[in-house]
């Protein structure tokens, strides 16, 4: 199980690595959404994939009775879904905010923040 | 139904008394961050009192840090755990002097950038949630700074990027909205790196609290905790814009307001620059030993490729962007070089820069607006304007190159002697030259804007005609400040006796971390 899912997450960095090295904003947002998933697959698949029982103390007990599921990795991916699906919608949000004013979906014609032909540096005093 | 009778036996993890009043000190930074960027977010529309609000607030930061700086120089590392869990179960902040000394300078420059801003900042931008943006920048830079928990350091790095997201385009200007897509990509991509060394740091070593990872990443297989180093390395240095992932901040940095590019250039990278000391200096020093040829090669490229990228400049803030990012290349020599020097002057420099680049970035807002451009070609004559502007600008670059007698060469000193001790010839020669060439590339932007009469071409000799003077307000409430800061980084150049021995008091805890993972309660199996 845990092969299939490394391959899975391999197979995931490939496209987000592949759609982010795209010119074109929307692929590039689609990079990142995969990549997200990505990253959580694989804190989970770190994790180690267990079918054990939640750890949740039985009645009148004190303590977790051995074997238990840990449930670390799967508060980490909670956190990292939060945080990466507040950061993706921002970022959708700001592509088509910029694809409206500055009419563009190809980074390359983005220049204004950094000019193609930037002015030769002052050879002058 | 009858409630249990049998009484729980607590575990041993479990902390059974209450937390020491004092010990909040460690946490009170971020929650009044916290809490005050919730309270004006509430209360956006009461404009009239939103700056003084959180002018308050930060003077409750800076005061709570002064008092955290104090208990990190006299008793060593300090430790709060939350909810009752002990380390490594609960989550714990832990402050050293680094990270005390670092989140200090930070609340300076936000102070500085909030009276910066009455003068700066436009109507509707403090609207737009101005205050609280700042603020919550600051909560989680300050996070980050003092906290003990890796995926915690994760967790304030969003918190961090997403504030400025929101400072970065505030405003809505073309050449922001630009710059913020870039930024948001990069910045986005190298939290997600970092966020896989964690995946792979937990599935390797089972914890993620920093002073557990001290007690058993020895005995962690070399290879994997290599490449994990490595993850780190590149995630943390495209934050702190190192060498070859340093394109996005001169694309960016210029494109806000002055006051939020100050806040940005003092704040942002040095987080990654922290990130990068504690990481691979604190918690894993086998895997930075052996990636050291890498680091000594991105130290060098960094320290010599910024100031020339300066050199090639004709936008003011996209120049000082430069000058920035040559600064990390000091940092990144400090971290090529782990003696207790070569560390020493790592953290002096990235205090010392918090504070310079701000004050670089303020001074440069205040020339754009006298001259109401950008490119340095066509600012001439601003000395006519304002003289005492032209000093805060000299002194500046001057300490930002490292030239005596202000904050940036007692750094520089120690980095060198770091040096010339370790035999890392090739790391004093890229400093020197780094020195050399900031001040050229600084002397050059400050002979064009201020010595030279007019615009550049035909008009050189003629005075520039279109220079506005400062007003009242500019000068109260945007140049007093910067002067301030300037002064503050005068007085520690010429006194820089305390800031030495906090530099070598932090470089000694990073370097041997007992007294960190003492005051954690974690036992060390000898």
């Amino acid at each position: 199980m845990e092969f299939a899912l490394a391959a899975l997450v391999g197979m995931f960095f490939a496209t987000a690595v592949y759609l982010l090295l795209s010119k074109s904003v929307i692929r590039m947002l689609l990079g990142v959404g995969i990549l997200g998933n990505a990253v959580n697959l694989l804190i989970f698949t770190a994790g180690r994939l267990t079918r054990e029982v939640p750890p949740i103390v039985p009645e009148g007990g004190v303590q977790l009775v051995e074997p238990f599921a840990n449930p670390l990795p799967q508060a980490l991916i909670l956190t990292a879904i939060v945080i990466g699906f507040a950061l993706f919608t921002f970022l959708l949000v700001l592509g088509y905010r910029a694809y409206q004013e500055l009419d563009a979906d190809n980074t390359d014609t983005m220049r204004i923040a950094e000019p193609e032909h930037a002015p030769r540096p002052p050879l002058s005093y | 139904m009858a409630a249990p009778t049998t009484q729980l036996e607590l575990p041993p993890a479990m902390i059974e008394v209450a937390t020491a009043a004092s010990d909040w000190v460690l946490i009170l930074p971020v929650v009044l961050a916290l809490m005050g960027a919730a309270l004006l977010l509430m209360l956006r529309n009461g404009r009239g009192w939103q700056a003084g609000f959180a002018l308050l607030t930060v003077v409750a930061i800076i005061g709570c840090e002064v008092e955290l700086l104090r208990r990190t120089m006299e008793l060593g590392p300090q430790t709060m755990t939350m909810g009752k869990w002990l380390p490594p179960f609960g989550i714990s902040f832990t402050a050293d002097v680094m990270s005390a000394g670092f989140a200090l300078a930070s609340a300076l420059v936000a102070f500085v950038a909030l009276l910066y801003a009455q003068a700066d900042i436009a109507e509707r931008e403090i609207k737009y949630g101005f205050y609280s943006l700042v603020l919550l920048l600051l909560a989680g830079v300050t996070g980050a700074f003092l906290t003990g928990d890796l995926f915690n350091l994760y967790v304030w790095f969003e918190v961090m990027l997403i504030a400025s997201f929101g400072l970065m385009i505030m405003g809505g200007r073309k050449v922001q909205l630009d710059a913020a897509l870039k930024y948001g990509f990069i910045n986005f991509l190298a939290t997600t790196f970092f966020l896989v060394a964690l995946g792979y740091l937990y599935g390797l070593l089972g914890t993620l609290n920093m002073a557990d990872i001290i007690r058993v990443a020895p005995d962690a297989p070399v290879g994997p905790m290599t490449a994990i180093a490595a993850l780190l390395l590149l995630a943390f240095g495209t934050k702190a814009a190192a060498f070859p992932a340093n394109a996005w901040l001169p694309a960016s940095y210029h494109a806000p307001d002055a006051v939020v590019s100050a806040l940005f250039g003092g704040l942002l990278t040095k987080v990654g620059a922290y990130a990068l000391l504690r990481a691979l200096v604190g918690l894993m020093p086998a895997s930075r030993d052996i990636m050291d040829p890498v680091i000594t090669g991105l130290a060098v490229a960094t320290l010599i490729m910024a100031p020339l990228g300066a050199l090639s400049q004709t936008n003011l803030r996209r120049a000082i962007g430069f000058m920035l990012i040559g600064g990390i290349g000091a940092v990144l020599a400090g971290l090529a070089m782990p003696s207790l020097r070569g560390i020493a002057g790592a953290s002096i420099y990235a205090f010392s820069s918090i504070l310079t680049i701000a004050a670089l970035y303020f001074v440069a807002g205040l020339i754009e607006r006298m001259t109401g451009e950008e490119d340095s070609r066509l600012m001439g004559g601003v000395y006519t304007a304002s003289s005492p502007l032209s000093i805060l600008f000299l002194i500046l670059v001057f300490a930002m190159a490292g030239l005596p007698p202000f904050l940036g060469f007692w750094p520089k000193v120690l980095l060198i002697e770091a040096g010339l001790g370790d035999g890392s010839i090739i790391l004093v020669i890229a400093i020197v030259l780094n020195s050399f060439l900031t001040t050229v590339a600084g002397s050059r932007l400050w002979a064009h804007i201020f010595w030279r009469a007019g615009r550049e071409g035909e008009h050189s000799e003629q005075p520039n005609d279109r220079i506005k003077p400062l007003s009242r307000a500019d000068k109260w409430w945007a140049m007093a400040p910067t002067a301030l800061l300037v002064a503050v980084i005068v007085w520690f150049g010429l006194m820089p006796n305390p800031v030495i021995e906090a530099g070598r008091t932090a470089a000694a805890d990073l370097l041997h971390t007992e007294r960190y993972v003492a005051s954690t309660g974690i036992e060390v199996q000898p």
